[in-house]
């Protein structure tokens, strides 16, 4: 059975590479208040935007570091961290004016392509700014609003100054915090009322640099009755040191609005990776986080609903791969706090290679919340001894009227499986391959379909990689 | 060489964890291009152990013996280079693959043996869009195949066996066989747990696969199937033996008479008849 295993080849992270740029802006190492300032300035940013900047920063010093975290993460030296790089002038709107080298960038990992295909628009974020930005002129036309974060502040004050950290305050946890006073690039994206956006709005995060922190920020707000799939994939270059990804994303659903956010992220080894991501679901509306995690040195993400009016809907699909060295501590949360709301959280999770799973979630219903119907899944594949699993479920319900199954599971890659598959001619690699893309399909079947290859395709060289 | 398709000679095979208690004990066989043959036996002979030990399952060990295929020794081959040298194995428990589609597996698999002993580099059967069956030509064959067997098209997306009855299991791995062509199929008791109109579905779709080219060992513990697929020769498995070989008229026999008649007349014992026939008799063919 072993006799395969010399047709593998190593295939390296194949987004590993990075450029040479020159920054037109970068601060120096470490954080202090004035580093704080200094972003800010460059920005040229209101004064309340400040001032919320500073009260995160005053948080985050003194908000300590959980302990349930990766204890890697525990260590990271945030003295080593570049907090901003700023690669061009502005957002441009056509990749003809982005700067060569970023725009090759982008071309190699199939952007610009994919955009002409079959996206409705895309956002491209290089290290701390969004470099371009464009949504399809016919969307545009009936007030579909898709730009970086920045720009977003600077054209539509009133409604992110009324939305901006209603979802996620800085005082939520300590990444946030530390989002909330270094935040820059990210997408702001609008849809009017009753206005279906017909594919899908994507976008891109690529570090670049060395020991950058990249800290977007993201609000999505979806008018009564809209709709949207926004879709974001994120990798970076490999160095041997630390770089750091704390993202903030906000998602709004109105009455009867749905809204799904899809995530392929891909990141090199030496990322960290803490992102808060967090949904308000208003009546009758529906939001569901599609979330991939593979790459990565570690990853502390939980999507969240919190279903606020009734009749609302949350799924939460998350699937995690951990290889040798990794920890994906992921999951999901769901917060009934109106009657006949919804839940459904499905969580994958594959360890290979003394790779690490952990599944967190919570699942909480509060008095009042009448006719709840929830449901939490997890299970973990284990490819080997070394690897392991580990599962947090926290439901906490207050309110009688509510039915919900909760179910886990941990499992193996079965010889008869292996067996079965290689009578067929597949080699024992290509058979293990196959089970463990079955064991994910509920959440690749979610994907559009160029997503769903590529996604497998990932899948494959987190399996092959380890074994090279 | 040998134009003679399939020739096991003198094999013995013991489970890997127990090699010193051989199950098979020295099977000599030869099934050629074109013929039809049959292994029955009873429960605990050595069936499917025959079955696993051909197709090179890693649970046994072959400890005497050759297996030639075409004059070429496949005993050293891992299970996929069989399979892609055109050996078939269907399964008497085919396993359950969750969240693996019969049609995505069939095409995988499709291209896998397309593809021979050799590998061809440019081709992953993992995934779809590098090289391999284009899709339209690979929805055309898999709907005449599944149409031979008389199966619903909404088959091609359940998951492989998964929540499958007996029966639709069995269909799965005609179907499978169906697609991959082999040159060789060794159906071990495809025949159990079908009911009669089921059986008499599969048994027309593996006559109408009957070809020149094909050589098939047909695994049962019944005779019933055998009223459907006219085997060439018959063998009697006892004891990791075979005890004796004939025409279709010793599957008859056996069924007027139980295994017991053969079984004395190779020299059982009374107490060794009795381990031997543990298993229930070959039943009356109500198919007749």
């Amino acid at each position: 059975m072993t006799a395969t295993r010399g047709e593998i080849v190593s295939q390296e992270y194949k987004y590993g590479f990075h450029d040479e740029v020159a920054y037109l802006a970068e601060t120096k190492r470490g954080l202090t208040r004035a580093t704080v300032e200094e972003i800010s300035a460059i920005k040229e940013e209101p004064e309340w935007m400040l001032q919320f900047r500073l009260r995160a920063y005053e948080h985050f010093l003194r908000r300590s570091m959980p302990t349930w975290v990766p204890e890697s993460v525990q260590r990271i030296d945030f003295d080593r961290i570049v907090y901003y790089r700023k690669p061009s002038e502005r957002e441009e709107k056509s990749w003809d004016d982005v700067p060569d080298q970023i725009k090759q960038t982008f071309e190699k990992l199939g952007i610009p392509e994919a955009e002409r295909k079959f996206l409705a628009g895309v956002g491209a974020q290089y290290d701390s700014e969004v470099v371009y930005h464009s949504v399809r002129e016919e969307l545009a036309k009936i007030g579909v609003v898709f730009m970086g974060m920045d720009q977003g502040l600077r054209e539509y004050p009133d409604l992110v100054r009324k939305y901006f950290a209603t979802v996620v305050p800085p005082e939520d946890n300590k990444f946030a915090a530390l989002n909330s006073a270094v935040w820059s690039g990210g997408s702001f994206v609008y849809v009017p009322k009753g206005v279906e956006v017909p594919l899908p709005l994507q976008a891109y995060f690529r570090i670049n640099g060395e020991n950058t922190g990249q800290f977007e920020r993201t609000l999505i707000l979806a008018d009564e009755g809209s709709k949207v799939h926004y879709i974001e994939g994120c990798t970076a270059p490999i160095y041997t040191t630390d770089a750091l990804h704390a993202a903030v994303v906000e998602v709004i659903a109105l009455p009867g609005a749905q809204i799904r956010y899809t995530t392929i992220q891909n990141w090199s080894r030496d990322v960290f990776n803490l992102v808060t991501k967090r949904a308000h679901a208003h009546a009758r509306s529906t939001v569901e986080w599609v979330d991939a995690n593979t790459g990565s040195r570690a990853t502390v993400k939980y999507p969240a609903i919190y279903l606020r009016g009734e009749g609302a809907t949350a799924e939460v699909i998350s699937v995690a791969f951990a290889g040798h060295g990794q920890h994906q501590d992921t999951g999901a949360k769901a917060v009934h706090l109106a009657p006949n709301t919804r839940s459904r959280i499905v969580s994958k999770s594959v360890s290979k290679d003394g790779g690490r799973g952990t599944y967190r979630g919570t699942l909480k219903v509060a008095p009042g919340a009448t006719g709840v119907v929830a449901s939490v899944r997890c299970d973990a594949l284990l490819l080997d001894e070394a690897s392991r699993s580990d599962t947090y479920p926290y439901i906490d319900v207050q309110e009688d009227d509510t039915t919900m199954t909760h179910e886990a599971t941990v499992g193996k890659v079965s010889a008869d499986q292996i067996f079965y598959l290689m009578s067929r001619g597949l080699t024992e690699n290509e058979a293990t391959n196959l089970v463990v893309q079955g064991f994910l399909e509920v959440f690749t079947k979610e994907l559009p379909m160029e997503y769903a290859i590529e996604f497998n395709r990932l899948v494959k060289l987190e399996m092959e990689g380890s074994l090279g | 060489m040998s134009d003679q398709h399939l020739e096991i000679r003198n094999l013995h095979v013991a489970p890997i964890a127990d090699p010193e208690r051989e199950i098979l004990q020295g099977i000599d066989l030869v099934v050629g291009k074109g013929e039809v043959h049959a292994i029955m036996g009873p429960n605990g002979s050595g069936k499917t152990t025959l079955a696993y030990a051909l197709m090179g399952h890693p649970a046994y060990v072959v400890t005497e013996g050759r297996v030639l295929w075409k004059g070429m020794d496949i005993l050293g081959l891992s299970p996929d280079k069989r399979a892609r040298l055109g050996m078939f194995l269907a399964f008497q428990y085919p396993t359950a693959i969750p969240g693996l589609s019969v049609a995505s597996f069939l095409r995988t698999a499709l291209n896998a043996r397309r593809q021979g002993l050799e590998k061809n580099p440019d081709v992953d059967p993992t995934d779809p869009t590098r090289g391999g069956v284009a899709m339209g030509e690979f929805r055309r064959l898999m709907r005449a195949k599944m149409a031979l067997l008389r199966m619903d098209e909404a088959f091609a997306t359940r998951y492989v066996n998964e929540g499958f009855s007996g029966g639709e299991k069995k269909r799965l791995e005609m179907l499978q066989m169906a697609v991959l062509e082999p040159e060789i199929a060794i159906l071990d008791e495809t025949d159990s747990g079908l009911d009669i109109d089921a059986l008499r579905i599969v048994a027309e779709g593996v006559n109408a696969m009957l070809n020149p080219e094909l050589g098939v060992l047909l695994i049962t513990h019944y005779q019933r199937l055998l009223n459907y697929i006219k085997p060439d020769r018959v063998h009697v498995l006892a004891r990791g033996r075979i005890i004796t070989s004939g025409g279709r008229d010793l599957a008859l026999e056996l069924e007027e008479t139980g295994y017991a008649p053969v079984l004395r007349a190779a020299g059982f014992e009374a107490d060794e008849l009795d381990d031997a026939l543990d298993a229930p008799l070959p039943q009356p063919a109500e198919a007749r």
